[in-house]
């Protein structure tokens, strides 16, 4: 051994040349070192991380479903606000157009009866006419009679006779002034 | 590798510089001297270094997951984030797909390895990058190279040699070139530079930090005032090479479980390449 290893200092000993113990000892230690890693840290470490992963995207998709959820609720709130505004609108509508058909009710009521009492006045009126001038025509005829007779003597006394040449005359006059309105 | 061994002493009584023989202690319990140069060894402080890694790893780590919790504490934080960082970009980045889990253990356990082993370079009294031995850097750059070739042949079949080595759309002219090339890149300076880039960038920090302690050392005991004043100048330069260092080993580790990450994702899609 210390030959050896004189001998080799003497000659400068190849710095290439490995020492096979040492080679050995490095070879057995690796995978030595190797097995421990792989049969208890790499299964540790993996499965710490794969565990942090899950819990991280557990909390995301739990984060996610109460946004959803969230979402959710409001949309339905501003359906039902929607739902709320059209039937409000709907409702203020239907007042709206009851109104105006009662007023439009109450004003054709209004006018019907303006024209029912227009109506009633003017039956009135044109009987109260021709009763004034029935009245007025036998007085009239009995009034020129009295008179004529006054004027020409009692001849004129007979009631038949004296009635045509009153209508006679009458008719004349109607005729006449028919004509004249005519013209 | 010839200058690589430093001249054992420079004049008769000057400065004997530290040679690569000074970075190998094996004395603590030797053994095995009759089976020839290869096998000459004792259990020395590289061993017990990287058998202390092992421990550190699987204790630090063991404790970190122990007490799983959705909220971490400072201790479960530090271990999560360390492997999240492997998991994720490394394996997860490189690798990708639906089963790059599967190769997680690998990268994991190479990352937090070399790193371990390549501080142990800058923690004093330790002071030791168990991979500046190139004993280990072969063994471990020699189980991903098995790793990766295994993967390819388990997912291609044998066809998987043709798809690493022969790439499609080429002339046959020019295949007479590429495939020598490919063969010697892909299954031969690979796993060589694998190796080789891990242990000579610590080799190199060692052996600079040990020469720099040792000269630091030579010129206080010359009792020359100019030489002790000097050392000063070397103490200064030596710190920020030892700050260097530092961020190499890190670097390192890094470097050497991407890549093993990216040899293991071009096995696993040789047939896209």
């Amino acid at each position: 051994m210390l030959d050896a290893a004189i001998m080799a200092a003497e000659e400068g000993s190849n710095p290439l040349i490995p020492n096979v113990w040492e080679l050995l000892v490095t070879v057995v230690g690796f995978v030595v070192l190797m097995y421990i890693v792989r049969k208890f840290v790499m299964p540790a470490f993996e499965k710490t991380f794969a565990e942090r992963t899950e819990a991280i995207e557990g909390g995301i998709a739990k984060a996610e479903a109460a946004q959803a959820e969230a979402n959710a609720a409001l949309d339905q709130y501003k359906q039902q606000l929607v739902e709320a505004r059209t039937e409000a609108n709907r409702i203020r509508e239907e007042a709206r157009a009851e109104g105006a058909q009662i007023l439009a009710d109450l004003k054709e009521k209004a006018a019907a009866e303006s024209a029912r009492i227009t109506e009633q006045a003017h039956v009135q009126i044109e009987a109260e006419r021709q009763a004034a001038v029935v009245s007025l025509r036998a007085e009239v005829g009995t009034l020129a009679t009295d008179l004529a007779s006054r004027i020409v003597g009692e001849s004129l006394a007979d009631d038949a006779r004296s009635s045509r040449v009153v209508d006679r005359f009458l008719a004349d006059l109607e005729t006449s002034s028919s004509a004249g309105a005519a013209k | 590798m010839i200058a690589l061994a430093l001249p054992a002493a420079t004049t008769e009584e000057g400065f004997v510089a530290p040679t690569i023989e000074d970075t190998h202690y094996r004395d603590i319990l030797p053994w095995g001297g009759e089976y020839g140069v290869l096998l000459e060894a004792g259990f020395g402080k590289q061993m017990l270094l990287t058998i202390l890694s092992v421990v550190l790893i699987a204790a630090f780590f063991l404790i970190a997951s122990r007490r799983r919790q959705m909220v971490p504490g400072k201790l479960q934080f530090l271990g999560e984030s360390a492997y999240g960082f492997v998991r994720n970009s490394i394996g997860k980045d490189i690798i990708g797909g639906n089963d790059f889990l599967r190769y997680v253990p690998w990268l994991f356990t190479a990352f937090f390895f070399v790193l371990v082993n390549n501080i142990f370079g800058a923690i004093p009294f330790l002071q030791l990058p168990t991979f500046s031995h190139p004993g280990s850097a072969y063994g471990i750059a020699a189980l991903f190279f098995f790793l990766w070739v295994g993967i390819g042949l388990k997912k291609h079949g044998i066809r998987y040699f043709k798809l690493a080595v022969v790439p499609s759309g080429v002339p046959w002219y020019i295949l007479l070139i590429v495939v020598p090339i490919e063969i010697i890149s892909n299954f031969i300076v690979r796993p060589v530079t694998h190796s080789l880039r891990l242990f000579a960038t610590m080799l190199a920090g060692h052996l600079i930090v040990t020469l720099a302690g040792s000269a630091i050392e030579y010129m206080v005991m010359t009792g020359n005032i100019f030489l002790q004043g000097t050392s000063v100048l070397v103490l200064v330069g030596s710190i920020a090479m030892y700050m260097l260092e530092a961020l190499i080993m890190v670097l390192q580790a890094y470097v050497f479980t991407l890549l093993a990450a990216i040899y293991i994702e071009g096995a696993l899609h040789a047939d896209a390449h």
